[in-house]
């Protein structure tokens, strides 16, 4: 097997009115599949992807939020955040859906997946990927 | 392509997962398997309504693996192995258990 790298999936948009939300959850189930060091990054718009409550309903879209809780089971553990793109929207963290994974090296042992970080953190975050894959 | 169930017609793609997944019920699913030259017991319905169950929360067909480690934490490691899921379903137990399942093909399948 070949080294494994990080992967950073970088998204920046609204759940609906544009495909990039879908496709990137999509991209990063079936990448799963490759067993790299997964990482996902939700700022600007992009926040609202993760919020609890979401109803379609009057889209004639799916609602697929669900699917992020679903997450854990191919091993895709780490969602991270950014505070400052919550804040501009009046969004707090009790606005996210919870998120868990069972780790299984600690007795499978729920722990939250989803983790806000900083402006700043999420640069450093960036700067320590192999590849970076923004949608 | 379509199956005809209790003189119904159902829709399915080309490989035979159904287009509309509300058109599923039990009959449908006999005749899904038949076509897949399955024969469905108790076991075989276990991981269909397991499949069900999970697409209903997550809004997914689960990846193989993804399915066995479900199981095997839901069902235990006797049942959530990959011997006894493809002595079960031979062609794959998610591609074929999904299908009789009535949802899509799993994601991440190619």
């Amino acid at each position: 097997m070949s080294e494994i790298k990080k992967f950073l999936y970088v998204n920046r948009k609204a759940p609906y009115g544009t495909i990039y939300a879908l496709e990137s959850l999509e991209v990063v189930l079936i990448g799963a599949a490759f067993d790299q060091d997964v990482s996902l990054a939700f700022l600007d718009d992009g926040v609202f992807q993760l919020t609890r409550g979401q109803d379609t309903g009057a889209l004639g879209v799916k609602n697929f939020s669900p699917t992020f809780r679903a997450l854990g089971d191919y091993d895709v553990t780490k969602l991270f955040v950014e505070r400052e793109s919550l804040d501009e929207r009046g969004l707090s963290e009790a606005d996210l859906q919870e998120i868990m994974y069972e780790d299984e090296d600690d007795g499978w042992a729920e722990k939250p997946s989803i983790r806000i970080v900083s402006r700043a953190e999420m640069a450093d975050l960036m700067a320590d990927q192999d590849v970076v894959l923004s949608f | 392509m379509s199956y005809q169930v209790n003189g119904h017609t159902v829709e399915h793609d080309e490989e035979g997962y159904i287009t509309n997944l509300a058109d599923w019920n039990k009959e449908l699913a006999l005749e899904i398997a038949r076509t897949e030259n399955i024969e469905m017991d108790d076991e075989r319905w276990e991981v269909v309504n397991f499949l069900r169950d999970y697409y209903e929360e997550y809004q997914i067909a689960p990846a193989v693996r993804v399915l066995i480690k479900a199981i095997k934490k839901s069902m235990g490691p006797e049942k959530g192995n990959n011997k006894y899921m493809y002595e079960l379903f031979p062609y794959g137990p998610a591609k074929q258990a999904c299908k009789i399942a009535g949802l899509p093909k799993p994601t991440g399948c190619v």
